[in-house]
């Protein structure tokens, strides 16, 4: 059985990674957009906008036995509801806007002159966006991951929507946190609290000091 | 070596419509700041697209309307040297040389080797371009493009960021870059510039070329206002023919006499040089009562009631114009500029 803790760090560092790379791939996709730009803008921030327990009702909808991916992944025997993938669907979908949003400016605020000047270079556009791109944005990027991160670990009511409350399986700290308080147990919901402001503390020394090195 | 451009672009505030050749020289467009010049270099570049147009250089189509050809800019091989110069800052001087050269290994390093001799960059290979100065930076990026395979040089605006002593330096410098390339165009404001740099200056106001030609005819001869306000000449009165030899200047109030005026005449105009003092009356030669007079590092410049201003050199007059005395001015009808609009 994993400990509250355990889970929690699991499914942060997960959606951390995977939301790193949806973020800076939405964001690269938007600013290239001709058209629909505000629409499709205006999709990967709504989950940012949207109480959480209506993401998670929505995840459920689209997930459960009777939704469009449920009903696929169904054929090969597999269920995410209730399952620590589900904590980690949940918290990808909340954190990715702060991850592309975040991106997508440190884009946007680089010197288009020096993009322009690399294409009358010769320099592709794939080139451009490795070399260029994202080592100038490094570290708008790093601020959206520390974002995606705190956010991850603190994801709670789409989390409960959708992977429930399931001690040993997708209880993670928040979850736990508000079981304790439900239960009376303040002593373990302090226990907990301490244990994950521990957590955001220690990851936010470990990013600060990567920026230093990073930024010279 | 020879470029062809003809490209219309509707701006928010004006259409850009321009039309041009160069064949082996280096051309430059005059115009004032949001004239359309650099739009005009961005289009060539393929960095900004036109609503249409053609663009040929070397016989290669990079654009073409009508048969829907619109090369990239990494196809078009048109170097561009930014007015920020627009450096990477991630990477090194040698990486910023290189990170775009063409051919080998071994060709990008000697490539890397000559340039860096050639631009006295040497040394500051592993600097980063925040370490450098406002010339070094120039230089960096203008060894950048000799190492790509750039067949033609744009540059916008050069020299607007640097002091005047490392300006002079680079134009020196530069003068030898444009022997590399056969053709070269450069975006300015400053006319002193563009009369050292080029060989044909074209005038550019509000989107359109007023004057095209080699800058000795376009300087003594400005066919426009704004190509006359940009070649120095800033001494422009509203003017009516009133005879076959007679102009009547209304800002000035003062009938000049002058050979074969247009009848079409709207404005004239005369270098604040070209004005001279005289000891007595005579053809064109007018009593004008000083205003004001400024002290300039070589010349003193003497306002006179009438809004003419004349420049007077220090040298030849050691005598300093007193305000509200009168001189007698002449103003030589072979240096006065006749304007059509």
């Amino acid at each position: 059985m994993d400990s509250p803790l355990f889970i929690t760090l699991k499914t942060s560092f997960a959606a951390t990674v995977i939301t790193f790379f949806l973020g800076i791939f939405f964001a690269y996709a938007v600013i290239n957009l001709k058209r629909f730009k505000g629409l499709a803008d205006a999709v990967l921030t709504l989950p940012m906008i949207l109480p959480p327990t209506v993401v998670g009702f929505f995840l459920l909808l689209i997930f459960g036995k009777r939704g469009v991916v449920g009903k696929f992944l169904l054929q090969f025997d597999v269920s995410l509801v209730f399952t620590w993938q589900a904590a980690v669907i949940s918290a990808v979908v909340v954190s990715l806007p702060l991850m592309y949003r975040t991106t997508r400016g440190a884009f946007e605020q680089l010197d288009r002159n020096i993009i322009d000047a690399a294409r009358t270079l010769g320099v592709s556009e794939s080139k451009i966006f490795w070399r260029i791109m994202l080592p100038n944005a490094r570290f708008g990027i790093l601020a959206g991951t520390i974002l995606t991160f705190t956010r991850a670990t603190g994801e709670f009511g789409a989390t409960m929507m959708f992977a429930g409350n399931i001690p040993g399986q997708t209880q993670t700290m928040s979850t736990a946190i508000y079981a304790a308080v439900q239960a009376n147990d303040y002593d373990l919901a302090f226990l907990y609290t301490i244990l994950l402001v521990s957590c955001s503390i220690i990851f936010i020394i470990f990013i600060s000091s990567a920026k230093l090195i990073a930024g010279k | 070596m020879n470029l062809d451009v003809r490209i219309k672009k509707i701006l928010r505030d004006f259409t850009l419509n321009v039309e041009f050749s160069v064949r082996d020289e280096v051309f430059a467009f005059l115009g004032a700041s949001g004239a359309g010049k650099s739009m005009t270099l961005k289009i060539i570049a393929g960095i900004e697209t036109p609503d249409e147009g053609r663009i040929i250089l070397n016989g290669r189509t990079l654009f073409d309307s009508a048969k829907k050809i619109n090369l990239p800019p990494q196809a078009r091989r048109v170097g561009y040297l930014f007015q920020n110069c627009a450096l990477f800052p991630n990477m090194t001087v040698a990486e910023n040389i290189s990170f775009a050269a063409s051919g080998t290994a071994s060709e990008k390093i000697l490539k890397l080797k000559k340039n860096l001799s050639r631009f006295k960059l040497e040394g500051l290979e592993n600097s980063y371009p925040h370490e450098l100065s406002g010339g070094q930076v120039q230089r960096v990026a203008l060894a950048r493009i000799l190492a790509s395979h750039a067949q033609l040089l744009l540059l916008d605006e050069p020299f607007s960021a640097l002091d005047s002593h490392l300006k002079w330096q680079l134009e020196l410098e530069l003068a030898e870059v444009f022997k590399i390339y056969g053709v070269t165009i450069l975006v300015s404001h400053d006319r002193d510039e563009v009369f050292r740099l080029a060989d044909k200056v074209a005038v550019i106001n509000v989107g359109k070329i007023e004057a095209f030609g080699s800058k000795h005819e376009i300087f003594r001869q400005p066919p426009t206002v704004a190509a006359a306000l940009l070649t120095g000449c800033q001494n422009i009165s509203a003017a009516k023919k009133i005879a076959d030899d007679k102009i009547f200047a209304e800002d000035w109030q003062l009938t000049l006499t002058v050979k074969k005026i247009p009848d079409d005449l709207k404005f004239i105009g005369i270098r604040a040089c070209d004005l001279k003092q005289t000891s007595a009356a005579g053809e064109n030669i007018f009593l004008l009562k000083v205003s004001r007079v400024i002290e300039d590092t070589n010349s003193f410049i003497v306002l006179f009631e009438n809004h003419i201003h004349a420049e007077v050199d220090k040298s030849l007059n050691s005598t300093f114009p007193i305000p509200n005395s009168s001189l007698y001015i002449c103003l030589p009808a072979d240096k006065i500029i006749l304007l059509r609009g």
